[in-house]
């Protein structure tokens, strides 16, 4: 803020300790959940969880969930579930899968085709929510169902008879795209590396990790456009007015159906996004893609920070929430622990977040 | 100021308004010069806040003709009426508790800088021009990043009216705009108005204060259950006169008496 802002010295306000001003921050649980299960692991995990690709390790499903976290997080800030993402991610994989495989079309081309082909279904999802007025909970529950049933009869038409469809890889070969959205990034800066010794490598020379895969890529640079978006752009503050109060929203001349509808389409991209990236790595699509994965990103994007009830939350949040999940999920393989603890902690981890966001929001809005 | 030659603004025509079976507006006619101060007058759900809202966009009228600068105007939303240059302080205020003051300033028509995909909300411009608007209606605020839901009622009211004094480049409409401010902050509003009157600017000013209507009123019209009761110029009307039509025509002396006088 300018100088005009200090100008006018106000008796009436305390200096406000840098803790509490950080505390008013929607990502700040978050962050401090991701320093807690780091000192969690570092006691009671193998030290190898804490290399280079145990970090990988992790970190590649916190970018597979993440992507999607946040582009619910978006629609929640927005004032909107989606509970039809995880479906998406199955339905949007055979559409690739199709395009790919079946109609043998370039990535150039199967790629952008995907994308339209998702935000179409996101669109048809928030128009019915805007048009009907029905809560969106109720009517992406319905899509839940119906896109999950579409991935599985489309698979059986698509392969004769299979609920997989294969020879991905084989059709991508060579693709000049391929590389984007599959396989590592910086193999040669790795490489370099190895060599100098800076990361671990092999007894031949080769580097134990090969590259950062790209989906982190992917995820980080998200993540950051994301935040972009939601705090220095108008579409921003628009996201923020529409999910506090569409009425008073629309009144001040936001266009709160266009808002919600888009919001739709990115969260259905980020699936298709997710997609994309999990049929090319795997060679191929099953319809058991994303299975309960709406639950996961919503609930990393409430661990993010996010208000159940819209207008408040944030992407970072929703970033490090998903961070949350693939150490806890990933971790716990590297304890002890019997892995069936990754629920028990899921769900703690919810109940704590929710009731730190209440506490936030009361803050923020004075206890009123 | 009310001279036949001045074209009006905005002249509604015979507008009604029904909410299913509701009649909120049954043939309403109404019009604001430039440079007018146009009070709207009436009992609680005579229909004035229905009336506005088919104003600034918000509401369809259901039956009757908008004509803005001359020409025949449908406002599809809220939107479209800004872009005209009507700004409204809405009853309700309009306002999301959970962001700051500065965001709900601008909410819907951020000033921006950059081009292209750089086209980035201005936030120091906003917040340095948010600051010097509410010290303009005698409020200090403590900080443009404050939360509104953190604000007085009054402190509310003022970001809602400083807002749209800042956007009504033809026309500003008021919805009983000081029901929670204070002598001091009362009076800067109605000052204000005074202001943007001799600027050209159309304001419309609904109250149930009689006193703060008939200070900056130039015409006054009174709506009772969905109708208008007329229209009068200043100096046409005694507040007591006003005062009873406000109530619905109903004569408010035997109650003033109990009251003495202070109604
Ligand atoms: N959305 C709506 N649906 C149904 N009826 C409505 C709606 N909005 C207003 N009404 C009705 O229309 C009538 C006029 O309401 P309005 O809010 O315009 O009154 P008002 O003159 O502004 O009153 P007040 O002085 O109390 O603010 C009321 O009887 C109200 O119940
Ligand atoms: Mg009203």
């Amino acid at each position: 803020m300018g100088d005009i802002a200090q100008s006018v010295a106000d008796e009436r306000i305390k200096e406000e300790p840098f803790l509490t001003r950080l505390m008013k921050r929607p990502e700040l649980g978050a962050l401090a959940g991701v320093v807690l299960v780091t000192i969690f692991f570092a006691i009671t995990a193998d030290s190898a969880m804490f290399t280079l690709s145990g970090i990988l390790n992790f970190m590649t499903p916190a970018a597979q969930l993440g992507i999607l976290a946040i582009g619910a997080a978006m629609l929640m800030i927005g004032g909107e579930f989606d509970l039809s993402i995880g479906s998406m991610v199955a339905f949007a994989g055979l559409f690739f899968g199709v395009c790919v495989v079946t109609w043998g079309l370039p990535l150039i081309v199967s790629i952008p085709l995907t994308f339209i082909f998702a935000a179409g279904v996101g669109a048809i999802n928030g128009t019915i929510v805007i048009r009907s007025g029905l809560p969106s909970f109720i009517v992406t529950l319905a899509f839940l169902f119906i896109l999950r049933g579409l991935s599985l009869v489309g698979l059986k038409i698509a392969t004769g008879g299979s609920t997989q469809l294969r020879g991905v890889r084989d059709a991508i070969e060579g693709d000049p795209l391929a590389p984007f959205f599959s396989g590592d990034a910086f193999s040669g800066l790795f490489l370099k590396l190895a060599e100098l010794g800076i990361i671990d490598s092999f007894k031949n020379g080769s580097p134990k990790v090969s590259g950062l895969p790209v989906e982190i890529l992917w995820y980080i640079a998200i993540a950051l456009i994301a935040t972009y978006i939601l705090l220095r752009t108008s579409i921003g503050n628009w996201i923020f007015a529409t999910g506090g109060d569409s009425n008073a929203a629309s009144n001040s001349g936001v266009p709160v159906k266009k808002v919600k509808v888009a919001l739709f389409m990115v969260t259905a991209c980020c699936a298709a996004m997710v997609a994309i990236i999990t049929v090319m790595d795997t060679g191929s699509t099953d319809s058991r893609r994303g299975f309960m994965k709406e639950f996961e990103a919503i609930i990393a994007a409430v661990i993010g920070g996010c208000l159940l009830t819209g207008g408040y939350g944030s992407a970072i949040g929703a970033f490090f929430g998903s961070v949350i999940f693939g150490m806890v999920v990933i971790g716990l393989t590297y304890t002890d622990f019997d892995q069936d603890w990754f629920q028990v902690f899921l769900g703690a981890m919810l109940l704590i977040a929710v009731l730190f966001n209440n506490a936030i929001r009361k803050r923020v809005t004075g206890e009123r | 100021m009310s001279d036949q030659s001045v074209k009006p603004i905005v002249e509604m025509k015979n507008i009604e308004k029904h909410f299913g079976n509701i009649i909120a507006l049954a043939g309403v006619s109404f019009n604001i010069n430039p440079g007018e101060c146009h009070c709207l007058l009436g009992d609680n759900g005579a229909g004035k806040s229905t009336f506005i809202k088919t104003m600034s966009g918000v509401h369809k009228p259901t039956k009757g003709e908008i004509f803005f600068e001359g020409k025949p105007m449908s406002f599809n939303s809220p939107r479209d009426s800004m872009e005209a240059g009507i700004a409204t302080v809405f009853q309700d205020l309009a306002m999301i508790p959970l962001m700051s003051v500065t965001r709900n300033f601008f909410m819907g028509r951020e000033p921006t800088k950059g081009k292209g995909i750089f086209k980035r909300f201005d936030i120091d411009f906003a917040n340095s021009v948010c600051m010097e608007e509410m010290r303009k209606m005698g409020i200090n605020l403590r900080g443009p990043d404050q939360a509104v839901g953190t604000l007085s009622g009054g402190e509310r009211q003022t970001v809602a009216i400083a807002r749209a004094v800042y956007f009504g480049a033809k026309v500003l409409i008021l919805d009983e705009p000081t029901s929670a401010l204070g002598v001091r902050q009362t009076s800067n509003v109605l000052a204000t108005i005074d202001k943007v009157r001799n600027q050209g600017i159309g304001v419309v000013f609904i109250s149930h204060n009689v006193r703060h209507a008939l200070a900056v009123g130039d015409r006054f019209t009174v709506l009772n259950r969905g109708k208008t009761l007329g229209t009068a110029q200043r100096g046409e009307i005694t507040p007591e006169e006003l005062q009873d039509m406000m109530a619905g025509g109903q004569q408010l002396a035997s109650l003033e008496g109990s009251l003495g006088g202070t109604v």
